[in-house]
């Protein structure tokens, strides 16, 4: 019965009728990373040193050698993360369920909030607003913030100015609310962190990494193309690399979209 | 009195760029005594511990007494222009495509007579000011300049072989983030310097002096992550070509010895940045600089390396940083010995704690940026390889110089 209802699944991957929309930003040396002041540790931007080229460090191939953070690029972020989720059993991109990685997603559009406020929070009485339309959110659902943040590149993507990053996000609220009462498989955005720019100054300080971790669920950022999802109905699969007590891995993040969706 | 200099044309794409080449090398080793000085702007010639003669050109025994003690020491610079030459042929390859070439020779006041090459204002029998000057091999030449300065005598012809004077020339400032690349594109621009490209690191952060470096005539501002190899590449492929002098100002101050420092992440990174920096803009900038050593007014004529004088001597405080830029220092020589084909000079300046952020709780005195930059400037028209910029600086070289052992000692 499975195997029958999987090449079905395939089929309609190859005709189309299932459509592959890919959600990852190409990585790159030049694509912003997370922002800390400098006395902090940093996460390293992507980094290529080439090994060989056809040339005489080895005449028929071309490779690289590349550094990066786990948190750099379209990623993943796991418990181990945050210090909430220190504790938590199969924390770590290496242990974490195979089966949490494919998952449905509910999509959120707030794309008209934050073209107007970089600074936009998202809050309980938006989501219920989307659930009056969409349904309830249903558990072990990714929750995407769709704000278009993705079609902004270079300065106008990571928009540091007076105070830091401005960058939309969820507030502190609809984050406990989420995994709590929606119990969401985890949280995903368009902009480089889980957390809004401003984030630092909510309370608890970046609540979207506090209450995902210290729940057990993950965060997905610097996605792309959002505004390509229905607000429901779309598969994402999200296969971090797995990295030995990884805290995260940069991901390529898949969404599957059936026809008519 | 010296023609000034005129702007150099453009290229034509129907010639082929000239090949440097080079006057002729070999010295004995004692005879360094006076590259040292030559490279850090100090007239300096051997003199007799016993009999107080002094002594050129360099050599083993005093030719007055005989004695083996012959220290090299800071001489008087004045004497007298007491014969010229104007070789017209030289057999030479370097002296033949520059002819006709001056010299002289030049009865100095403590004793000595120099050969020595000739600022086209020397007149015979005048008075003249002698230094110590590295020409193209990267070695130590006499020279010798008229007492008074006159306009323009900074672009005679034989004085710019020996120097890399900014006027005309395209420059890149690696980093327009950091004080220190803010101050230097001012002063190169005030110089002289045709065309100031900038560096801009981490292009998607805003940054408060862009605006105004944006605005100056002549700067030109380019993305360029050192730490990243690509990048560099890049950059390099537009304007390798049109490098003239490369001002490298990266700089990646952050405290901590070994020990005390969290995990590796911050040696990685100043690595990054500085070390991979340096070597990713040799490999991108070194051979097309190298191969336009001769090319006209605007050749390709030094690389600059703004470096921590800590890289001399470890500083615990700054003990990781100390390291990184020993290495930067390593590879600089490394660097230098690779572009003397070119006739490019690598000069390095050294300076101590600078006037910023990182070195804030730090009491005075510190090196103002603008100092550093004013230090880069005057280095590349005096055609210098080592500059020690800053009390800090000045005393660690004195003090590595006396006791290498007793600095390490009193900087831990």
């Amino acid at each position: 019965m499975a195997a029958v209802d999987l090449m079905r699944f395939s089929a309609a991957i190859a005709d189309g009728s299932v459509r592959v929309v890919d959600l990852t930003f190409t990585l790159s040396p030049d694509f912003p990373v997370i922002v800390l002041p400098p006395e902090f540790g940093q996460a390293s931007p992507l980094r290529i040193e080439q090994i060989s080229r056809y040339d005489a460090a080895g005449p028929a191939w071309y490779w690289n050698n590349i550094t990066l953070s786990e948190h750099t690029g379209t990623h993943f972020d796991a418990p181990i993360h945050w210090f909430t989720g220190k504790d938590l059993p199969n924390n770590t991109v290496d242990t974490l369920p195979a089966r949490d990685m494919i998952a449905p997603a509910c999509v959120i559009d707030c794309s008209a909030q934050a073209a107007a406020d970089a600074d936009f929070l998202l809050t309980i009485d938006h989501v219920e607003a989307w659930e009056a339309r969409h349904g309830r959110i249903p558990a072990r659902n990714w929750v995407l913030l769709r704000t278009d943040w993705s079609k902004r590149s270079g300065r106008d993507y990571a928009n540091l100015g007076e105070g830091g990053p401005h960058t939309p996000g969820p507030d502190a609220a609809v984050m406990r609310w989420l995994v709590e009462k929606r119990d969401i498989l985890g949280f995903g955005t368009e902009t480089i962190g889980t957390d809004a720019g401003q984030a630092a100054h909510l309370d608890p300080p970046y609540p979207a990494h506090h209450f995902l971790h210290g729940g057990g669920r993950y965060g997905l950022q610097c996605l792309r193309d959002l505004d390509q999802l229905p607000p429901t109905g779309a598969v994402i699969v999200a296969t971090p690399l797995k990295i030995v007590n990884g805290s995260g891995s940069p991901v390529r993040v898949l969404a599957l979209v059936g026809a008519g969706a | 009195m010296t023609e000034p200099l005129s702007p150099p044309r453009k290229r034509s794409p129907l010639n082929r760029t000239r090949l440097p080449s080079q006057p002729p090398a070999p010295r004995s080793r004692t005879s360094h005594g006076l590259t040292r000085a030559a490279a850090e702007g100090r007239f300096a010639l051997q003199r007799c511990a016993n009999c107080g003669e002094y002594a050129y050109p360099a050599r083993d025994a005093c030719p007055s007494c005989l004695s083996s003690d012959l220290p090299f020491v800071d001489a008087p610079s004045g004497g007298e222009l007491v014969s010229e030459t104007l070789v017209r042929v030289p057999a030479d390859v370097y002296f033949r495509e520059r002819a006709p070439w001056r010299i002289g020779l030049v009865k100095l006041d403590c004793g000595p007579v120099m050969v020595s090459h000739l600022h086209s204002d020397c007149i015979d029998g005048e008075r003249v000011r002698m230094s110590l000057q590295l020409d193209k091999s990267g070695q130590a030449v006499a020279f010798a300049r008229p007492q008074q300065n006159a306009p323009a005598m900074q672009d005679d012809r034989q004085w710019r072989e020996m120097t890399a004077d900014p006027k005309y020339r395209r420059v890149l400032v690696t980093n327009g983030r950091s004080a220190v690349g803010l101050a230097t594109v001012d002063a190169l621009l005030k110089a002289g310097a045709r065309t100031v490209h900038v560096g801009v690191p981490e292009n998607w952060k805003p940054f408060p002096e862009e605006e105004r470096l944006r605005a100056l005539p002549g700067v030109k501002l380019v993305p360029l992550d050192l730490g990243d190899e690509r990048s560099v590449r890049d950059v390099a492929a537009d304007i390798a070509g049109k490098t003239d002098i490369l001002v490298n100002t990266a700089e990646f101050v952050r405290p901590g010895g070994l020990i005390d420092r969290q995990g590796a992440s911050f040696f990685q990174m100043e690595l990054a940045e500085t070390y991979m920096g340096l070597v990713h803009l040799a490999q991108s900038f070194g051979p097309a600089m190298r191969m336009r050593g001769a090319d006209g007014v605007d050749s390709a004529a030094a690389w600059v390396n703004v470096l921590s004088v800590y890289a001399l001597a470890n500083w615990t405080p700054f003990g990781a940083h100390s390291a990184a830029q020993a290495g930067c220092l390593s590879l600089s020589h490394c660097l230098r010995s690779e572009l003397h084909p070119g006739g490019v000079k690598v000069m390095n300046v050294f300076t101590g704690p600078i006037d910023g952020e990182w070195f804030q709780t730090l009491p005075p005195p510190k090196v103002a940026p603008r100092a550093v930059a004013e230090a880069i400037v005057s280095g590349l028209r005096s055609g210098l390889e080592e500059v020690f910029v800053g009390d800090v600086a000045q005393d660690v070289r004195r003090r590595l110089a006396a006791s290498p052992k007793a600095l390490e000692r009193e900087l831990s």
